[in-house]
């Protein structure tokens, strides 16, 4: 459909300045490269053009009819949605975790990155930390790791996703919190539409799955050693599992770029131990509430997962992020 | 000479499309980010060109005890965009198409559940050929406790 469009577009334009008497006489090949440079320059406005197939969605004990993959196979776009930096610093931070900057991933390192995979990765995980220093109020810490995090958006070429005025603006709100996290949520949308708009959707992937493993890593070194019963913050961990589902599908989806086929390799891995871990959910009804406004979705999940599931997942994230930050 | 015309209409035809998703963004921007207040945008950008009668779908995971917000906005030339959040069991748990076309919903789940959003742009009555197409953007927002 987009094809038949693009090429539709091509030809009224075509059509228009022939009739203005500016005559353009493109060769065949010229005008296939055209096209194909249309399509690709399109194919940056999301996350993906790829109609859906068969496939799983939900919990795994879910089944999808056929009506389902019907309805799935009208969509003209699939975008596959992670948690953002912001949203999972918010997370951990929700669960009751504490700051622990050792945690975060030096600024000294940043010099090191200098492939677009290693920078694409890094810009995900300082996002991260930076979102996580924020919102406990680390200020000279948030400033540090928003220019750690301009130095990789720089390197990527996506040169006014952060620049000197979103430091000084940074700087000057440093004690209000509402505009820092305003800043960091543009920062990261600038960074992420930078990367579409110039065709370059596989490298925003790996920006989202870097911030989604840093993430990871720091609830789960947070946990540590601690009973995983009643646990707040495992049980964040746990829900990665509903997104870890997402983050296979969104690489996937860019699988044709050797450094996400690269990437799907190593965090493949850590499949074996999340299909270890169980989640059931009742159904989901929805309750309007009329006095504020908010629908609550009442459902109940019920999760199975032992000390020893939850240690193997801490070791492997801490390898993946190494790998990650080396 | 004619080459030259060949390698300027390429960049030309190039060029169109970064307009086209700029445009987007700007719009993503200043007109769907401000529908989140008072909530905090997560910082995910998900914006995409669509047709009358095409639709696009959207898979996330959201949270146990948090709440958001969603905002859907399509550009002054689209009809309103219905949108429906959908369960893994395929229940349709609210549609906007009853609420007049309303571009947001407050939301908070019980228990932390993939969701799939499902955008539809419906056909529009005598629009004209040309502004047939325009910009969606889905946006998120969320409180922080």
């Amino acid at each position: 459909m987009l094809i038949l469009l693009l090429i539709n577009n091509v030809i009224v334009q075509y059509k228009n300045l022939q009739t203005m008497g500016k005559k353009i006489f493109l060769s065949l090949p010229v005008t296939v490269a055209a096209l194909f440079l249309l399509a690709v320059m399109f194919s940056g406005c999301a996350s993906n053009k790829k109609k859906a197939t068969g496939e799983n969605f939900g919990l795994d004990s879910t089944e999808i009819s056929e009506d389902l993959l019907d309805d799935i196979g009208k969509a003209k776009q699939i975008f596959y949605s992670l948690p953002s930096p912001l949203e999972t610093a918010m997370l951990i931070k929700n669960a009751g975790a504490t700051y622990n900057e050792e945690l975060l991933n030096p600024i000294s390192n940043a010099s090191k990155y200098t492939t677009n995979k290693t920078r694409a990765l890094n810009l995900g995980i300082y996002t991260t930390d930076l979102s996580f220093a924020s919102l406990f109020d680390q200020t000279q810490t948030s400033i540090d790791y928003m220019n750690a995090a301009k130095q990789m958006a720089n390197g990527l070429g996506i040169l006014d996703a952060i620049d000197n005025n979103t430091i000084e603006r940074l700087e000057e709100n440093i004690n209000n919190r509402d505009v820092i996290m305003d800043i960091i949520s543009e920062t990261f949308m600038n960074s992420s539409s930078s990367l579409t708009e110039t065709a370059r959707p596989a490298l925003a992937s790996i920006v989202l799955v870097g911030g989604w493993v840093e993430g990871l890593y720091i609830a789960t070194s947070l946990v540590g050693d601690a009973p995983i019963k009643d646990n707040k913050l495992v049980g964040r961990i746990v829900d990665q599992k509903l997104s870890f589902d997402i983050v296979l599908k969104l690489l996937d989806d860019n699988k044709d770029n050797p450094d996400v086929a690269e990437l799907i390799k190593e965090i493949k891995d850590l499949q074996v131990t999340f299909d270890k871990i169980i989640i059931t959910t009742s159904k989901i009804s929805a309750v309007p509430d009329e006095e504020s406004n908010v629908t609550i979705l009442k459902s109940e999940s019920k999760v199975t997962i032992t000390q020893e599931i939850f240690r193997e997942l801490t070791e492997k994230v801490n390898v993946l992020r190494q790998n990650f930050i080396s | 000479m004619k080459r030259i015309f060949q390698f300027a209409a390429i960049a030309i035809l190039g060029i169109i499309p970064i307009g086209v998703n700029a445009q987007c963004k700007g719009f993503a921007k200043k007109v769907c980010k401000v529908e989140l207040a008072p909530y905090i945008h997560d910082g995910n950008y998900h914006a995409a060109i669509l047709t009358v009668g095409e639709e696009a779908e959207l898979y996330k995971t959201f949270y146990s005890a948090t709440d958001y917000r969603i905002a859907v906005c399509g550009t002054g030339d689209l009809a309103d965009i219905e949108f429906r959040i959908i369960d893994a069991d395929r229940n349709v748990l609210y549609t906007n198409k009853s609420k007049n076309y309303s571009r947001i919903w407050d939301f908070r789940l019980e228990a932390s559940q993939q969701l799939k959003i499902t955008i539809i742009v419906p056909p529009g009555s005598g629009l004209p050929e040309d502004i047939q197409q325009g910009c969606v953007a889905i946006m998120f927002g969320f409180k922080e406790k």
